[in-house]
């Protein structure tokens, strides 16, 4: 059984169909990205599994259970964790406040404390600024706060959406090198990227969405030489 | 040359002019003919021109301000130039207002004004004189900020009290001034409005002792944090022993005009108190919360009320409970609707929830039980073991007893798990959810706890009235709370009672100047809303992110 099963989902905005019956799993200890371009219904289909939004058909289930039926907050107890697009950390909170907050479903206070340590190590940048606030971080290391906001949780399953986005290209190679750390220390993710060159190296798999619907699957590397694919996305003539 | 020199002459004459008009118009709304018998300092200094000088003083102040490494010596000149220039449009109304009738449509460019511009001279006598008084007071405006901080502070200070006690002086001499040691200090102080004695006298003692602190105040907090953690701790608590004793002898010091005062301004501390869990915490902008305020009155007014509306004539302290607990269900029923709801939106509705409790209370429909207009009459005082709670010297142990229970639970709640899901909540409701918080229930839970405190207040404010009317409940009072909030520091408990004293206690004190205390009021706020957008006494976290980059800036990548 694979840890997480998105079948057939459909989801509205009012009239707007946004996902028209998207199906995808994730295996645990895998990366899988899905890739599309904007308006794709990449994010859609994170909120979806999050539960901050609800499908009017199909079934989200984590490890064979049913997660539709739970509220957004009961979800994240149940081990998945999204990282929103365009960072979106509490500015008037402290790097370690806000990295607090992200344990805020967790009661073991030796366990966070032991996590804010392995945080701190997997993003050194972080521990220097560990009393400043959030607003008054860069672009970079608030993408890396909220990565780290997320681990907090202690997630089986990380949701990130656009880790690399608005981010100077050797800040999107350390991220993507750290996203690859937290992975082999046991932390299955799903990553929608619109940098498909890098997503597809660091993934295992990989789903192309367009416009509300999967229109390929396949490894990583497939895709990486999947003419469709190196023509739209990887900019490859 | 200038530019050499590196001294911004177009500023000295901006603000100049700038300064000019606000005398200008000082004068032309009246402000400075009605102060113009007000004494400050007796037969030295009038409120009026005390506010029309100010703005010629201001205009050299900030003229140098904007100078800081120029010479001293250019800085005077622009100093007098501001102040010269500030003084032009009202030597161009004097001279205008003399052969024209300007009174049709400036009803203030009176005589009198005219005469009081040019200190009773005749026009070309008066203009020069009020040309070269001007100047120098813009010279000294200027001249003040060069004087070193330890100079400059004491002096600063001692005039803003001369100026307070001079403004407040009626208020004093009511308070302290009729019998004994009062009268005979107020026949050495006061006047009309201060007298140069007791100028003297208020200055010498505020300047010294600010000057005292700013020499051995650095000193002594040195040696207070230098002391182990255990004094500290010791000292901490004498500190808040103190603050409760004062606050328990305060009636008598206040006397009976001042608690009145007092007391209302705690009732607003305490709304205060809950709205900024609504506000500050949480970040839900309610704009209706005045609501909850009346329905804890009306609620005190149909249980315990003796007249022929009250139904059960309880006592003040059954009925207490059920009022909170009415207030508390009415903040649920308010926050179920408004749930999925943000910012503009949320407050729109929660205004109109405001308007139409204001309206029911005032409705026909519901007259029979509440009264309509006639309001609710007879509700009784509250006693406890024989002390009754009637004058404002009593009432104010009340609403003492209320305002700490109420401080307390907010401070510990922002502590709490529950002032952490507010604040994340506050921050961004999106990622809040993703981090496990139930935004139901801490949504709910925020509109409970503030109608909870309102509904206490509305409850005292019924009791001490002993009758309630629907128009005590408009729009005017959740704007009022709102306010007072924001001045004070958003989230921060000390400011929600700084808040509480200016824009309550303030307005109170100036009732002399009638229909311009809206004026100062607007003023005020922003004045404040520029320069101290923060807040009198803000959150910690609300310093921190307004101003973190004046003294550690950080590099962006």
């Amino acid at each position: 059984m694979a840890m997480l099963e998105v079948e057939n989902v459909h989801v509205y905005y009012g009239n707007i169909h946004a996902l028209k019956g998207v199906s995808l799993t994730v295996e645990e200890g895998e990366i899988v990205t899905l890739i599309g371009a904007n308006g794709a219904g990449k994010s859609t289909t994170l909120f979806t599994i999050s539960g901050v939004h609800k499908p009017r058909e199909g079934t989200v289930r984590l490890e064979g259970e049913d997660l539709i039926s739970y509220p957004a907050h009961q979800i994240v107890a149940k081990g998945v964790c999204q990282v929103p697009e365009g960072r979106r950390i509490f500015t008037r909170l402290t790097v370690q406040e806000n990295l607090e907050m992200g344990a805020f479903t967790r009661t073991n206070r030796a366990d966070i404390r032991q996590d804010l340590e392995r945080v701190f190590s997997l993003f050194p940048r972080l521990k220097e600024r560990r009393s400043q606030v959030g607003g008054t971080l860069s672009g970079g290391e608030q993408q890396m706060l909220s990565t780290a906001r997320a681990m907090m949780s202690r997630p089986r399953l990380l949701l990130l959406d656009e880790p690399s986005m608005g981010l100077a290209p050797m800040l999107v190679e350390s991220i993507f090198a750290t996203i690859q750390e937290i992975n082999r220390e046991g932390t299955t993710i799903l990553l929608v990227e619109q940098n498909a060159q890098m997503a597809l190296q660091v993934a295992h798999r990989g789903y192309v969405l367009e416009t509300g619907a999967i229109a390929l699957s396949d490894s990583a590397a497939n895709l990486r030489r999947n003419e469709m694919v190196q023509k739209v996305y990887l900019g490859i003539v | 040359m200038d530019t050499q020199i590196g001294f911004n002459w177009r500023e000295s004459v901006r603000l100049g002019l700038i300064g000019g008009l606000v005398a200008l118009s000082l004068s032309l709304i009246g402000v400075v003919e009605t102060f113009g018998g007000r004494g400050i300092i007796s037969g030295v200094i009038s409120l009026g021109q005390i506010l029309l000088f100010g703005a010629m003083a201001g205009a050299g102040y900030m003229s140098a301000r904007q100078n800081p490494h120029a010479r001293t010596g250019l800085n005077l000149v622009g100093g007098l130039i501001a102040g010269l220039l500030a003084s032009l449009p009202l030597i161009v109304l004097v001279f205008v207002a003399g052969p024209i009738n300007l009174r049709d449509f400036l009803p203030n460019a009176s005589p009198g004004l005219l005469k009081l511009l040019i200190f009773e001279q005749d026009q070309a006598t008066g203009s020069l004189l009020l040309l070269a008084v001007s100047a120098v007071v813009g010279l000294v405006g200027a001249g003040i900020t060069l004087l070193p901080g330890r100079v400059r502070h004491p002096l600063l200070m001692g005039l803003l009290f001369v100026l307070m006690v001079g403004l407040l002086s009626e208020i004093i001499i009511l308070a302290w001034g009729t019998k004994g040691l009062g009268l005979k200090i107020r026949r050495f102080m006061f006047d009309k409005g201060l007298s140069i004695r007791g100028t003297l006298l208020v200055f010498l003692i505020v300047a010294g002792l600010n000057a005292l602190w700013g020499a051995l105040g650095g000193r002594a907090q040195a040696r207070v944090s230098a002391l182990p953690a255990q004094q500290q701790k010791v000292l901490g608590w004498g500190r808040i022993a103190l603050g409760v004793l004062f606050m328990l002898v305060l009636p008598m010091i206040l006397r009976t005009y001042l608690t009145e005062v007092i007391n209302n301004v705690g009732l607003f501390i305490l709304m205060g108190f809950g709205l900024n869990i609504v506000v500050g915490f949480a970040g839900l902008l309610d704009l209706g919360y005045v609501a909850f305020f009346a329905i804890g009155a009306y609620t005190m007014g149909v249980l315990t009320s003796q007249g022929e509306l009250g139904v059960a004539g309880m006592s003040f302290w059954s009925a207490l409970p059920i009022a909170v607990a009415a207030s508390v269900l009415a903040g649920v029923i308010l926050g179920v609707p408004v749930l999925r709801m943000r910012g503009d939106y949320l407050a729109i509705v929660t205004l109109g929830f405001g308007e139409i409790i204001r309206i029911l209370a005032l409705s026909d429909f519901l007259a029979p039980a509440i009264g309509g207009a006639q309001g609710i009459l007879k509700i009784p005082k509250a006693s406890l073991g024989g002390l009754e709670f009637v004058a404002p010297e009593t009432l104010y142990y009340l609403i003492l007893a209320a305002c700490l229970v109420a401080a307390f639970v907010s401070w510990r709640l922002r502590d709490a798990r529950l002032g952490r899901q507010w604040m994340a909540m506050r921050e961004d409701e999106d990622v809040a959810e993703a981090m496990g918080i139930n935004l139901v229930q801490t949504k709910l839970l925020a509109f409970a706890m503030g109608a909870a405190f309102a509904g206490l207040s509305g409850a005292i404010f019924a009791t001490k009235l002993s009758s309630i009317f629907p128009h005590s409940f408009n729009l005017l009072i959740s704007i009022n709370v709102l306010c007072l909030i924001i001045v004070g520091g958003m989230g921060s408990l000390p400011g929600v009672m700084v808040g509480a004293l200016i824009l309550v206690g303030l307005p109170e004190l100036l009732r002399e100047f009638a229909e311009y205390r809206l004026l100062m009021y607007g003023a005020l706020l922003i004045v404040m809303m520029l320069s101290r957008p923060e807040g009198f006494w803000p959150e910690e976290s609300r310093k921190r992110e307004l101003h973190e980059f004046e003294t550690e800036p950080v590099l962006a990548d």
